[in-house]
C-alpha cells in the first residue's frame, strides 16, 4: 500500500448514533520520520498510526476526538483546530471529546516526545480533507450536479450556481457509502483560516469556573477512597503491618497489602480504603508497617556523583557517534579544555498529584485518570490483571500537569488491584509527599567535555555522559549499547562542521526509578553541551552567536541565529548587564534563547529578560506555542536554580513544596517568544523551550560576573 | 452535624469537625473545582473565600466554617463572567489549569481590596499560589486586564 493511501476497509461506518452517522477513523501508513517518539534515535521504529476520529451525526453535529492527553500543552485546542481546517467546520459548532486508550482505533496516543502535533498533523489534515470531499461528493450526487459546482463551508455543502445547501448531517448516510478518494489536495498555508492563528483555547472556560474534570475530580456512585503507605524505598517489601489503629478511624473500611507493577519490578505498600479521602489519609497515618529493605543497595546522592566523576576520569564508555578522531587530536593538542558538568535528579511535581480511579468487575475493568499513555495503561494493566485487553477501558480526564510522570503505568495498576480487593470503584490519591518521594525522577548526570581550539577554530569536541539510562529501568535490563539519547539536544549540523566530535555513554546504574522529565535528556545534555560551546567560544575569543554561526551551516539555523540576534538586540547589548545564549534541538525543534541578567542594588542577580526564538516548522497555534515556551523557561528556572532530589540511605530527602520549593510569581522573568516561519515539517512544542534556558542563564551570569557555573542547581541568591 | 453556606447555599455536613474544609467541599458537598495540591498550605490550589477572605481550605478545619459563608471557584460568578475570569479567558492563562481555581480566588480578593494593583502588589498578593506550568506572566497581565474591565464596568454603572 502506498504511503498515506486510504483503503476502503479502513473507513469504519457506524450507524445507530442519531440514526446514521459517518465515523471516519482512518489508518494511514505513518510517515515514520515524523513520528519521533521520545528519542531521536528510535524514530524509525514507529509503525502504523491512526490519527483521529470524526463523528458527524444526522443532525450535523460534529464531534472531534482528541486522541492525546491534555496536560496543558494544548491538544484539546490544536487537534480540532487542524481537523476543522480541512473539514470546513466552525470550531464554535463542534464538540471535542477525549479518546479512550485504544491502539487499534487511534494508533499511538502517548503524550510524550512533544509528539501530539508533529506525530499526527499530516494525517489529521488528510482525515479532515477526506471527510469533506466525501460530504461534498454526497451532496453533488444527491443533487445530481457536477462536483466542481459544490463546495464546503461552515459544516454545510453549497451548490454554487443556485446557492442551495445541505448541512453535513443530511449527507452522512450517502457519504458513508462512498469510496474514499485518494490524493486529495490539501490547502496551502496561505489558505488556512484556522491553522496558524492564535485562537483562544477551548479548554480555558472550564478551567476558570471549576468545571474541568481532572483525574482527582472523577466521582462514581458508591466510590470509595484509598490512600497507600508504600515502601519509601521502591524495591523494598512489606514485612508486616498492624492495622488496628487505622481501622478505628471512622470511615475506614478495609486495610490490605497491595503490590503494583512498575515496569519490570513490583512496589509494595499497604492500602487503606475508606468512605472519604480524609478518612483514608487518617487511616494511612495510623498504620504501623514494618518494611523489608534487604537485597538491594540503599544509595546516597554523594556516592552517585562521586562514582560518576570517578568513572569519567578513565572510562571511555559506550560510543554512540563519532566523526574524525577526537582522541588522536586531543593527544596532539597544545591545550585541551577539559571540564565537568553536573545536573541533579528532578521530580516532575505536577500540580495534580498522581491519582487514579478504577472500577473492577470480573468482566470489565474501567479506569479514569490523569494519564499520558492510555494505550500503554490498557496493555500493561490487562496483562497484570490477566484480563483480555478489550475488557480494560482506559478513560481520559484533563491532566493537572504530567511532564513525563504520568506516562508510568504503576498508579492505574495499583488502583485496579485496590478496586478488585475492595469490591467497589475506588479512587486512589497520592499525597504530595507520596508523589515527591516515590519518583520516578529525571536522572542526575555528570558530563565530561573536552575540546580543542586550534587557531581560533574548534577542532575537537568530545562528550561523555555518566547517568542512568531510562530505558534500562523500563526494560529491566541493560541493552549493552550506548544510550540513544547521549547526543540529544546537540544540533546535528555540528557533526558536519567540527572535524573531530564524539559522544559516549559511561554506564552508570542505580536502583532509582528514572523516567522522562520534560525534554528528557536534552534538558541536561543541553546544559552541558551548550555551556561547553560557550566556554569554547570564550577560549576562541569569539562572540557566542558568531561562534555558533560558524559551525551551524544549516540554513534554518542561520536564520534562527539572525532572528535571535535581532530580537534580543544582541549587537547593542549594554555593558552593565550580563547576556548569555544557548541553542538546542529537541524533538525536531530548535530553540535559541538569550538571557539578560543584572546585579540589583541589594547585590543579588535578577533575570531581566528572556528572548526565545523557536523553529518548530509547521505549526498550529502561536499563542499556545508562546505559552509553552514561557512555561518551559519557568520549569527550567526551577531546575537550574532550586530543585534537586537527594537520597540518603536510599530514601528521598524532599517531601513537599516547603523543601522542594517551586518558583513563585515574583521569580518569573519576562519572556518574549518568536516563532520562525517556514515550510518545514512540524517539530515538537511542549518541551523544546526548556533545554536552552539553563545554559543561557549561566552564560549571562558568566558575562556579568566572570564566574562559570558547571553544577546545577546553583543558588541565584549567592552568585 | 455542621451547617455552613457554600456559594449561597446552606449545607448540613455530617463529618469529622477536624476534616479539612477542602475534603468536605470536594467529597461531601461535591464541588470539585477547589483542588488538592499539597495539604500543607504551600501551593494555594485549595484557596476559597471564608467570609470574603482567602483561606487555604486544605488546612482549615471544617469546624471553622460552621455557620460561615464559603465561596468556591464555582461561586465566583454566575456565568464565568467575573472580570478575572473574562481576562483569564481572553489571555489564555490556563495551561493544565489545575492551579487556576486557587489563582483566581486569590486574585479576586486582591482586586476587591486594590482595584488598581501594581506588578509589585500582584506579586505580593499572588505569592502563595504555585503554578507549575509557568503561567505567571499571563496571570500578571490578566490581573491588570481584569482591573481595567472592572473599572470600565464601574464607570458604565
Amino acid at each position: 500500500m502506498e504511503a498515506n493511501a486510504i483503503s476502503r476497509r479502513n473507513f469504519l461506518k457506524i450507524s445507530g448514533l442519531a440514526g446514521s452517522a459517518l465515523c471516519l477513523g482512518t489508518y494511514f501508513v505513518a510517515e515514520a520520520k515524523n513520528e519521533n517518539l521520545i528519542t531521536a534515535a528510535n524514530a524509525e521504529k514507529a509503525g502504523i498510526e491512526m490519527n483521529a476520529w470524526i463523528h458527524i451525526d444526522t443532525n450535523g453535529k460534529v464531534t472531534i476526538v482528541d486522541h492525546r492527553a491534555e496536560m496543558g500543552q494544548g491538544s484539546y485546542q490544536s487537534v480540532p483546530q487542524i481537523v476543522a481546517e480541512e473539514l470546513e467546520v466552525d470550531l464554535k459548532d463542534i464538540d471535542v471529546i477525549f479518546g479512550e486508550g485504544n491502539q487499534e482505533k487511534f494508533g499511538n496516543q502517548i503524550t510524550g516526545g512533544s509528539s501530539t502535533i508533529r506525530g499526527s498533523y499530516k494525517n489529521l489534515l488528510k482525515l479532515g480533507a477526506t471527510s469533506r470531499v466525501l460530504l461534498v461528493t454526497a451532496a453533488a450526487n444527491k443533487w445530481g450536479v457536477p462536483l466542481i459546482d459544490c463546495y464546503a463551508k461552515s459544516g454545510h455543502v453549497f451548490h454554487r450556481p443556485t446557492g442551495k445547501k445541505f448541512h453535513y448531517g443530511e449527507l452522512v448516510e450517502v457519504a458513508s457509502k462512498l469510496t474514499p478518494p485518494q490524493d486529495i489536495p490539501l490547502k496551502t498555508r496561505a489558505e488556512y483560516k484556522l491553522i496558524g492563528k492564535p485562537l483562544n483555547r477551548r479548554d480555558s472556560p472550564a478551567k476558570t469556573n471549576g468545571e474541568a474534570i481532572f483525574g482527582l475530580d472523577k466521582k462514581l456512585p458508591g466510590m470509595l477512597y484509598a490512600a497507600v503507605e508504600r515502601n519509601p524505598r521502591m524495591r523494598g517489601k512489606v514485612k508486616s503491618f498492624d492495622a488496628t489503629e487505622a481501622l478505628k478511624v471512622p470511615g475506614v473500611k478495609k486495610v490490605f497489602k497491595v503490590k503494583m507493577g512498575v515496569f519490570t519490578i513490583y512496589r509494595e505498600g499497604v492500602a487503606v480504603v475508606a468512605t472519604s479521602t480524609w478518612a483514608a489519609l487518617q487511616g494511612k497515618k495510623a498504620l504501623k508497617v514494618t518494611w523489608d529493605d534487604t537485597g538491594f543497595e540503599h544509595i546516597n546522592t554523594a556516592d552517585i556523583y562521586k562514582i560518576q566523576h570517578e568513572k569519567l576520569k578513565t572510562d571511555e564508555g559506550l560510543l554512540l557517534q563519532k566523526v574524525g578522531n577526537p582522541d588522536a587530536a586531543i593527544s596532539k593538542a597544545a591545550k585541551v579544555i577539559d571540564v565537568v558538568y553536573q545536573t541533579p535528579y528532578q521530580s516532575h511535581s505536577a500540580m495534580e498529584p498522581v491519582n487514579c480511579v478504577a472500577w473492577y468487575r470480573p468482566e470489565k475493568l474501567e479506569i479514569w485518570g490523569p494519564i499520558q499513555a492510555p494505550e500503554w495503561v490498557q496493555d500493561f494493566v490487562s496483562k497484570q490483571m490477566k484480563m483480555p485487553k478489550k475488557n480494560v477501558i482506559v478513560n481520559m480526564t484533563f491532566l493537572g500537569g504530567g511532564f513525563g510522570r504520568k506516562a508510568f503505568m504503576d498508579y492505574p495498576h495499583e488502583a485496579a488491584v485496590i478496586s478488585k480487593e475492595a469490591g467497589a470503584p475506588v479512587q486512589v490519591i497520592w499525597k504530595r509527599e507520596d508523589d515527591l518521594t516515590q519518583g520516578p525522577y529525571r536522572p542526575g548526570i555528570t558530563y565530561r567535555c573536552q575540546g580543542v581550539i586550534d587557531n581560533g577554530e574548534m577542532s575537537v569536541a568530545k562528550f561523555r555522559m555518566a547517568g542512568q539510562n531510562i530505558d534500562h529501568w523500563s526494560n529491566g535490563k541493560s541493552s549493552g549499547k550506548a544510550n540513544d539519547s547521549t547526543s540529544e539536544g546537540f544540533l546535528k549540523p555540528y557533526f558536519d562542521s567540527i572535524k573531530n566530535v564524539s559522544f559516549a555513554e559511561v554506564v552508570f546504574e542505580a536502583p532509582i526509578p528514572a523516567m522522562w522529565w520534560r525534554s528528557v535528556y536534552a534538558s541536561t545534555n543541553g546544559f552541558a553541551y551548550e555551556s561547553f560551546l560557550n566556554e569554547m567560544a570564550h577560549e576562541a575569543n569569539k562572540d557566542q552567536l558568531d561562534f555558533r554561526r560558524a559551525y551551524l551551516k544549516d540554513e534554518r539555523c542561520q536564520q534562527l541565529i539572525d532572528k535571535l540576534e535581532k530580537v534580543s538586540g544582541w549587537k547593542s547589548r549594554d555593558k552593565k548587564s550580563g547576556y548569555g545564549v544557548a541553542i538546542t534541538e529537541c524533538f525536531n525543534t530548535t530553540v535559541g534563547q538569550v538571557v539578560k541578567v543584572s546585579r540589583q542594588q541589594n547585590g543579588k542577580i535578577k533575570i531581566d529578560k528572556v528572548w526565545a526564538v523557536m523553529d518548530c516548522g509547521w505549526y498550529v497555534n502561536p499563542d499556545i506555542i508562546a505559552a509553552q515556551v514561557e512555561g518551559s523557561v519557568l520549569m527550567g528556572l526551577g531546575a537550574a536554580t532550586t530543585h534537586e532530589i537527594t537520597f540518603k540511605d536510599g530514601l528521598v530527602q524532599q517531601n513537599n513544596f516547603y523543601d522542594y520549593p517551586m518558583p513563585r510569581i515574583a521569580d518569573m522573568p519576562p519572556v518574549e517568544v518568536h516563532i520562525m516561519e517556514n515550510t518545514a515539517d512540524a517539530g515538537g512544542v511542549g518541551e523544546p523551550g526548556l533545554p536552552p534556558f539553563a545554559p543561557a542563564l549561566t552564560d549571562a551570569i558568566f558575562d556579568l560576573t566572570g564566574k562559570r557555573i558547571r553544577k546545577l542547581p546553583f543558588d541565584m541568591q549567592t552568585v | 452535624m455542621i451547617t455552613l453556606t457554600v456559594n449561597g447555599q446552606k449545607h448540613k455536613v455530617d463529618a469529622d469537625p477536624n476534616m479539612p474544609l477542602l475534603w468536605a467541599i470536594r467529597d461531601i458537598i461535591g464541588l470539585t473545582g477547589t483542588k488538592y495540591g499539597c495539604g500543607a498550605a504551600q501551593c494555594g490550589a485549595c484557596t476559597v473565600h471564608l467570609n470574603g477572605e482567602s483561606v487555604r481550605s486544605c488546612v482549615t478545619k471544617l469546624s471553622r466554617a460552621a455557620g460561615q459563608q464559603v465561596v468556591t471557584i464555582e461561586g465566583l460568578s454566575a456565568n464565568n463572567n467575573h472580570p478575572l475570569q473574562q481576562a483569564w479567558n481572553e489571555l489564555n492563562v490556563p495551561q493544565c489549569g489545575y492551579c487556576q481555581s486557587g489563582q483566581l480566588m486569590s486574585a479576586a480578593v486582591l482586586l476587591r481590596e486594590n482595584p488598581q494593583p501594581t506588578d509589585q502588589d500582584i506579586d505580593d498578593a499572588m505569592s502563595g499560589n504555585i503554578c507549575r506550568c509557568g503561567t505567571y506572566q499571563r496571570i500578571r497581565s490578566a490581573i491588570h486586564l481584569a482591573a481595567e474591565l472592572q473599572r470600565k464596568a464601574m464607570a458604565s454603572k
